[in-house]
């Protein structure tokens, strides 16, 4: 199975008050094509800076090392042509657009996607359509397709819309950043459930999580320790429940 | 329709025409001389064919505007105006057009292509010396619109309505101008109605007769000579007892015009159970990146809620000119009537905008509601100004104002300046005010989902603006939409 994301030496920092603070010191990882990973880690150890570096946040600087997807630099393209290449974010915490129609806005962007990979758009009819489908498969309520992008939703439903928007776009890579905090138990095996089925040889998946439990309903196939800003240790499945029972200090320990 | 072909027979001929400087007996000539007395006042009055009352009246606001001089307490900063140094007389035949589209700024071209605009309109729009003139296929399209214009003229006149140029109603309905010009903006009511009182050239006219819903909103893009009166513009609307109108002024396309100076009017007059919609998008040529040539837009905008119940609202969307100063006010006059002013306004390069309304309640158990939405990028700097005054006898009197501002870059500026007066303790008063700048996190949430940063712009300043662009009828709302985002590129990044 050829490497569909290869990030090799990755070092980024970020300018906290005028001076720079290196928070990916050299990481490596690889996710094979129809893979699913995950990477836990303490708080602060970099998780959420590496999705965002891979996902193209300006804030931060790329310092070192390489990161690449179905071949390309993705260091090097902007935020939209890696969207548009498949990859997608999760975000931890969703952004709200005041006045911006969900329904519309999911439109643009599926559409803008669609275009950009040369695919036909989708018509306001079609793409409603299949829009139901997918809030109902989420258990969402119609109506948040009709109100303003985040605003005024609840944790839970944060999340979801970003499941849902995952499920529109068709990404060949989604990052899940701790999409699992905040949701209760029904909700969290409705997400899980999202992303389960768009499992497949084409589709590889990067989770962010702190928890086990959300691990119970997306079975990775590797999971990797992330601390101080590299990955510190890589297995199976079952260094989750490891973790889950006896903590991260024997990985920082054996690190050290 | 006789007067329109009058009309396009009277351009026709004027076209053919050279200018020539012995204006008082030259009936030819297509150009007065520059400056500004009681002659070219006369000249004015004379060349439109008007009443004796109708000289009357210009050459007491120009005795008027002579006595008075520039406000100066809006937030601009433009070079003195000098006032002689203006044409104040010209037939549509230009002079100081480009000759071509290659003489227009490039910047403008490409917005024009961008909002789909076909060649010979553009050259319309951009003031290419005559263009609609000598070109068949421009020519095509504007007796295309005078068909179409004589087609809903038959419309409304089965409704009774009056639809017209108002040099034309001076002639045709003198009783009614006479009993409403100047009754909601008095001709020295401040420096720029004095001016235009004295010389608008043209306008529009409407009259709504009691009882009538107006069949189909109304357009100045349906009035033939509209195109050539944009400088003094003057527009008088009269809704009658339960009689109901939509206005719609201005076109999304950047209009170039070689007058700097414009200095419109329009008043409004709302009466028993009335309701008028008046809608406005203004995007007259801002200038080149330097903030050079562009128009100075000063415009006095009022109506009167006279009758009981009777009902208001401004709608506008600014985008254009160098200068914006310009306050839709309501004057509240009938028992339990209603002003609404919806408002966005867009400055981006150089641009200054000060804007705003003025909400003026009388009677009792009257309301108003104001919304306005200020965003500002690139170097410009805009302002809201905005008066709410409860009378005394407006017991009860309710208002409501939202101001939000919203700042892209770092180079610009956004003002809020509300001024409230109230003279009864029943009346409630309540002013909500934001200021906001585009965040990265919102950019960036945008452009991971494929958008690109422009059009993560123009989506989140349409979201902003939400609430006043649903207040426009539909078709302009669109239009409205694609304006804001292409008004706002190359502001971020």
């Amino acid at each position: 199975m050829s490497d569909f994301l290869k990030i090799e030496g990755l070092k980024a920092q970020i300018d906290a008050d005028g001076t720079p603070k290196e928070i990916l010191k050299g990481l490596d990882l690889t996710i094979p094509k129809g893979e699913v990973h995950a990477i836990m880690g303490p708080n602060g150890s970099g998780k959420s800076t590496l999705s965002y570096v891979l996902a193209g946040r300006e804030d931060y600087e790329v310092t070192g090392g390489s990161a690449h997807f179905k071949g390309q630099d993705l260091l090097e393209l902007e935020p939209e042509e890696r969207a548009a290449l498949g990859v997608f974010l999760a975000f931890q915490s969703p952004v709200e657009l005041p006045g911006v129609n969900n329904a519309n806005f999911l439109r643009t962007a599926v559409n803008a996607v669609r275009k950009a990979r040369g695919e036909e758009e989708l018509d306001a009819v079609s793409f409603l359509k299949l829009a139901r489908e997918e809030t109902s498969r989420l258990s969402m309520s119609g109506e948040m397709l009709k109100r303003a992008v985040n605003v005024g939703f609840s944790g839970g439903e944060k999340k979801r819309n970003e499941v849902l928007q995952m499920r529109l776009l068709k990404p060949s890579l989604a990052i899940l950043d701790e999409t699992d905090s905040g949701l209760d138990i029904d909700a969290l095996r409705i997400v899980a459930d999202g992303v389960n089925s768009l499992r497949g040889p084409d589709f590889s998946s990067l989770v962010i999580t702190h928890h086990q439990r959300l691990l119970d309903y997306i079975v990775p196939d590797r999971v990797h320790v992330m601390a101080h800003g590299r990955i510190i240790h890589s297995g199976g499945p079952e260094v989750a429940s490891l973790l889950e029972k006896q903590g991260y200090k024997q990985f920082l320990e054996a690190a050290a | 329709m006789p007067a329109v072909s009058e009309t396009r027979e009277a351009v026709e001929k004027l076209a053919k025409s050279n200018y020539e400087w012995g204006f008082e007996t030259n009936v030819e000539m297509d150009l007065a001389p520059k400056g500004l007395n009681e002659d070219i006042v006369r000249l004015i009055s004379a060349r439109k064919k008007e009443p004796q009352w109708m000289l009357e009246w210009r050459l007491k606001a120009f005795r008027a505007w002579q006595e008075m001089s520039e406000p100066n307490w809006a937030k601009i900063k433009h070079p003195p105006i000098d006032y002689q140094d203006a044409h104040y007389f010209a037939q549509p035949k230009k002079k100081a057009g480009p000759k071509s589209l290659d003489e227009v700024d490039p910047e403008l071209l490409k917005t024009y292509e961008k909002l789909g605009i076909p060649l010979h309109e553009q050259e319309m729009l951009a003031g290419v010396e005559g263009a609609g003139q000598k070109t068949p296929v421009a020519v095509d399209a504007v007796f295309d619109s005078v068909s179409v214009a004589t087609t809903f003229r038959k419309t409304l006149a089965e409704a009774g309505v009056i639809f017209c140029p108002i040099s034309e109603a001076i002639i045709e309905h003198p009783e009614l101008v006479k009993k409403y010009l100047g009754t909601v903006v008095p001709v020295a009511d401040n420096f720029f109605s004095a001016l235009n009182s004295a010389v608008f050239t043209d306008g529009s006219f409407v009259y709504v007769p009691k009882g009538v819903r107006c069949p189909m909103e109304l357009s100045t893009y349906f009035r033939i000579n509209a195109r050539n009166t944009g400088q003094f513009e003057r527009t008088l609307i009269i809704a009658e007892d339960q009689a109901t109108v939509s206005y719609l002024e201005g076109c999304t396309a950047p209009q170039r015009d070689e007058n700097q100076l414009h200095a419109a009017v329009v008043e409004l007059v709302a009466m028993e159970d009335a309701f008028i919609k008046y809608s406005t998008v203004q995007n007259w040529y801002p200038g080149d990146e330097n903030g050079k040539g562009g128009i100075y837009n000063f415009v006095t905008k009022r109506g009167l809620c006279k009758g009981d119940r009777a009902r208001i609202s401004w709608t506008q969307v600014e985008t254009g000119s160098a200068i914006t100063w310009k306050y839709p006010s309501c004057i509240l006059a009938g028992k339990g009537s209603v002003g609404e002013f919806y408002s966005v306004a867009v400055t981006n390069g150089h641009q200054q905008a000060d804007t705003g309304t003025k909400m003026i309640h009388l009677a009792p158990d009257t309301r108003s509601t104001i919304v306005a939405k200020t965003i500002s990028a690139g170097k410009s700097d805009s302002t809201y100004r905005g008066l709410v005054r409860m009378q005394p006898k407006a017991r009860n009197g309710r208002n409501f104002t939202q101001c939000d501002s919203l700042l892209i870059g770092d180079q610009c500026g956004a003002h809020t300046v509300p001024y409230i007066e109230s003279r009864n303790m029943s009346a409630r008063i309540e002013h909500e005010a934001t200021t906001s700048k585009i965040s990265e996190d919102q950019l960036f949430y945008c452009r991971s989902r494929g958008f690109s940063e422009e059009e993560a712009v123009g989506l989140i300043v349409n979201g902003f603006c939400r609430e006043v662009l649903k207040e426009l009828p539909m078709e302009f709302a669109v239009e409205a939409q694609k304006l804001l985002q292409i008004s706002l590129e190359g502001s971020v990044g």
